[in-house]
């Protein structure tokens, strides 16, 4: 393996893993905050995707973007409030049948809507502009992700640490009733957790089919488990430990679709959750939570 | 006396049943060329009937949340498959990777490979159990469904083509000799998994499901109880599989994707999730309507609605609503309307028994009652 | 108190702690063969703690819990703790011992909780019957094709014949959360009964009852240490109940034991009476 071919799957894992980063936060902001998993996550992301197609079709990209990021907030809002908030006094497994539940009807409606034929993304030319440093090219998106993705993630942990809402987060993520009791809408909170992880897989989504050129409805189901994955690696309900997951799946998966074993790309990252979970329940990150009886 | 009566009514009852659905079976197998499409419904209904059954002993007995059911299924199918095909058209259909000379020559009678379907299940669960079931209930979830996929792409991989013939999968499993051979296997593995659940180690399941921490006061081990919970379910999906394999005639690794278990899942849910009666109804359902509301997959011309349009413009229009894709949409949002508003499922977490089903004739009769008098 | 009593429950120098703070501090305490013993202390005082590592729920960080004279739970800190470790008596213990709470239960320790923790869904008679399911022989295949079903008839029997005993049979078809609270309680002390216990551990069981229920419930422990030959060991805040049934007490402030002795004794031992009462004004020498 040459240095160049070394360093090229280097930068495309990096930028694979910054957009896997940016979703899994959205992933680890909603379970710390009503400890589930947004199985719907990453079909959001996948109408995120598509969202680009019929917009960039009628306006510019630099209208489409912000359009795109809108429509993805009102959807994730949307689910939010349909499929999660009259369930918020149920089992916790009929919260996650439901969240299964939206997964299952926002891919089975892309595919009524959309069919299932791959279609193919815009190519924004500002994104796809293509440098080369010797035998290495990479494509403007693919230095962008990574850096975006460090960006937007400091921007997010300021929030959370340092704001009033950043505050009132941390104190739901830790306890509804109490933070509700101390006057913490707690529903709004959860709602702009759900806007903040919108924003973020609608970022992602750009990122990530930029550099994949086609989308298909199911193309948001394997890429959401790894991203929940990911969150899990870095530990649930932290940020920094999702961007951290989130690039170690990303280059993960180039390494071993590289080395020929592309059939494992996605069972490898299913290994590397059941060896976390075994080695370190709570991830690289996490906080160990002690159940009172 | 009232309870001994109402106990030999139900026997009674119970017999009928069984036999109604006996004649109707033999009339089916009597022309099977003209009651195909019944054949195929039935059959298929049962086999996911099992899966679901299957389903709902680890999520709505035990309160464990696996969704690793297509996976199982697809050890299972795989298993019976490479064990089972003619020998002389082993060559044929390995004809890219050629199959292995070990199993190249082994071909086994078709309750041998379920035993060893279900055997190779149990074995791979323990193993997978031991770690996943220490995990709490969301966690567990997403393992499952990585450990679905993980055994996707094992079967799939090249490297093991000589046995398992990777992507193209393995087909020309013989089929079965007739309906009742499905309907009845079926059968019993509910039975037995009904058995088990209404058991001493069916409670302690139950207890569990309740309350993890008060079960382990009472003396039951939570590892080895949901260890057991898992290993029985996974073994009754890998019979699941072998049935599925048996069906469809051949096993490939696309058929066995997480849809697979959300389908299985949306039995379990529509049926009520703690009862056996309601996956089997649920299994019926789903897989019968699926198959009904075919018609809204198809594209219709506006002439195919109003006779009289043919021939004009509006004639060539088609309906934007019916497409294909349409019925699952359909059932999605069934399956939502189920999870938001009616949780219980059809059933609830009560069984179907023949005393229900009367009292509620009943009710239903005196409710009748009621508004003929009020009007 | 011309015979020897065996001792049930003996711990030693038991410190519990959760990063830096010290719940249980160095607590040793024991309980003879039919005594009512009863750890008292104001609320956050480590009683449920203390409690929690007699059954299994937490391991203690140091020390250890004998039953029956034989050690059953022991540790010593090592790991993170080792360094962080603010207790006495390090060293002490060199032995990791634990067992888990289902294993605990089945060398006969039962206990109820403060929160009641019955199976809601299911019924009266199933809630009771599920705790004789650790002590009947079966396997789970003997127990699906009903080869055990002598087994299952003992069992089910053993369990109609508490419930009478505890006057529940009348509730047999109930589901356990339409009883009234007090007959919750009595259904869960029932249902830890089942288990057959040598050591039963109540959980502050008169939490949120009446005068007239916590004396019902004080005669019904009395009734029940003999008709069972139990050994009780009871966390309580009602002093009404403790000073009443109680052989002796132990108390317990901020983890540590600040008193222990019969009723009487721990009642006027004035170092109580300020854990209870907040610090007097004159301090005692």
């Amino acid at each position: 393996m040459s240095l160049s071919y070394f360093v090229q799957q280097l930068l495309n894992g990096l930028s694979l893993g910054g957009a896997y980063a940016l979703i899994a936060i959205g992933y680890t902001m909603v379970y710390g905050i009503l400890r589930m998993i947004n199985f719907a996550h990453g079909d959001e992301f996948m109408m995120a995707g598509y969202f680009m197609i019929y917009s960039i079709a009628v306006m510019p990209w630099f209208l489409s973007i912000p359009v795109v990021i809108l429509l993805t907030i009102l959807m994730s809002v949307l689910i939010e409030r349909a499929a999660y908030k009259p369930l918020r006094s149920a089992p916790r497994m009929s919260v996650m049948i439901s969240a299964i539940g939206v997964s299952y009807l926002l891919e089975n409606l892309a595919n009524y809507l959309f069919t299932a034929m791959p279609q193919s993304y815009p190519q924004i030319q500002i994104l796809k502009k293509v440098y080369s440093f010797g035998d290495v090219s990479v494509s403007r998106v693919t230095l962008l992700a990574p850096i975006l993705t460090i960006l937007l993630a400091w921007g997010l942990i300021t929030i959370v640490n340092h704001t009033k809402l950043g505050m009132a987060m941390r104190a739901c993520s830790k306890d509804q009733d109490t933070a509700r009791i101390m006057g913490i809408r707690v529903d709004n909170i959860i709602t702009t957790t759900f806007i903040i992880g919108g924003a973020l897989a609608a970022i992602g989504s750009i990122l990530y089919f930029t550099d994949r050129n086609t989308v298909q409805p199911y193309s948001g189901s394997l890429p959401g488990l790894k991203c929940f994955v990911a969150a899990v690696i870095g530990g649930i309900g932290s940020i920094p430990g999702a961007v951290v997951g989130g690039f170690v799946v990303g280059i993960c998966q180039i390494i071993i679709t590289a080395a020929g074993y592309s059939v494992f790309s996605d069972a490898f990252t299913f290994v590397l959750l059941i060896i976390i979970l075994i080695c370190k329940p709570t991830g690289l990150f996490g906080e160990k939570a002690v159940e009172k009886v | 006396m009232e309870k001994d009566k109402n106990k030999k009514r139900n026997l009674i009852l119970t017999l009928v049943l069984i036999a109604l659905i006996g004649i109707y079976l033999g009339a089916l197998q009597a022309d099977t060329t003209a009651h195909s499409y019944a054949i195929t419904i039935i059959e298929r209904s049962s086999i996911y009937a099992v899966a679901a059954v299957s389903m709902n002993l680890i999520i709505g007995f035990t309160g464990q949340f696996s969704l690793g059911t297509a996976g199982f299924m697809c050890i299972g199918a795989y298993v019976t498959g490479i064990l089972t095909i003619p020998i002389k058209m082993r060559d044929q259909i390995y004809y890219l990777y050629g199959m292995s000379p070990i199993i190249h020559d082994i071909k086994l009678p078709m309750i041998v490979a379920l035993f060893i379907s279900a055997i190779i299940c149990a074995l791979i669960a323990a193993l997978v159990g031991w770690p996943i079931l220490r995990l709490k209930s969301d966690y567990l979830a997403i393992g499952t469904l990585g450990f679905s996929e993980i055994v996707r792409a094992v079967f799939g991989w090249e490297g093991f083509g000589t046995i398992t013939n990777a992507s193209y999968g393995v087909s020309n499993i013989p089929p079965f000799a007739n309906i009742f051979e499905c309907v009845i296997i079926c059968a019993v593995c509910i039975i037995i998994m009904n058995l088990l659940i209404n058991s001493s180690y069916g409670r302690a399941f139950m207890a569990i499901r309740d309350d993890d921490v008060a079960a382990e006061a009472m003396g039951i081990n939570l590892f080895r109880t949901k260890q057991l919970s898992f290993v029985v379910s996974s073994a009754f999906a890998g019979v699941a599989g072998w049935l599925l394999a048996i069906f469809m005639r051949s096993a490939v690794t696309s058929t066995f994707t997480v849809a697979l278990t959300y389908n299985i899942l949306l039995m379990v849910v529509l049926g009520g999730i703690g009862s056996v009666s309601g996956s089997i109804i649920g299994a019926f359902l789903v897989t019968g309507s699926q198959e009904w509301l075919r018609f809204l997959d198809k594209e219709y011309m506006f002439s195919d609605i109003f006779k009289n349009l043919s021939g004009t413009a509006f004639g060539a229009m088609k309906v934007p609503l019916l497409r294909n894709g349409f019925r699952m949409v359909i059932f999605s949002i069934l399956l939502m309307i189920v999870v938001l508003f009616w949780n219980h499922g059809i059933t609830g977490s009560k069984e179907v028994s023949w005393n229900r089903t009367i009292n509620f004739f009943k009710r239903l009769k005196g409710s009748k009652k009621k508004t003929e008098v009020a009007a | 108190m011309s015979e020897e009593k065996k001792t049930v429950l003996r711990l030693s120098d038991v410190t519990m702690q959760f990063g830096g703070v010290v719940a249980v501090n160095n607590l040793s305490m024991h309980v003879d063969e039919g005594e009512i013993v009863a750890l008292i202390g104001p609320n956050g005082a480590g009683k449920t703690t203390a409690f929690n590592c007699i059954t299994g729920v937490y391991e203690p960080t140091n020390g250890q819990v004998a039953f029956m004279g034989e050690p059953m739970v022991e540790d010593f800190p090592s790991g993170k703790m080792e360094k962080n470790y603010k207790g006495e008596n390090k060293g002490k213990y060199t032995k990791h011992i634990s067992h888990t709470p289902d294993e605990i239960t089945k060398m006969g320790i039962a206990r109820t909780f403060q929160n009641i923790r019955l199976f809601g869904g299911q019924n009266v008679f199933d809630n009771v019957l599920v705790a004789k399911h650790m002590r009947a022989h079966q396997n789970p295949f003997s127990a699906t094709f009903r080869l055990n079903y002598k087994e299952e008839q003992r069992m089910r029997e053993e369990t109609w014949a508490l419930l009478k005993e505890q006057g529940l049979d009348q509730y047999a078809n109930w589901e356990a959360k339409s009883l009234s609270y007090g007959m919750q309680r009595r259904l869960e002390i029932a249902r830890a009964l089942a288990t057959d216990p040598k050591l039963l551990c109540l959980d502050e069981p008169a939490a949120g009852m009446n005068p007239q229920e916590t004396e019902e419930l004080s005669q019904f422990i009395l009734k029940i240490r003999d008709q069972y030959h139990l050994t009780i060991l009871l966390i309580e805040h009602h002093m009404n109940l403790v000073m009443g049934i109680s052989d002796r007490i132990y108390c317990i402030d901020f983890g540590k034991l600040i008193s222990k002795g019969t009723p009487d004794e721990v009642a006027n031992d004035p170092k109580v009476i300020e854990a209870y009462l907040g610090v007097q004004e004159e301090e005692d020498a």
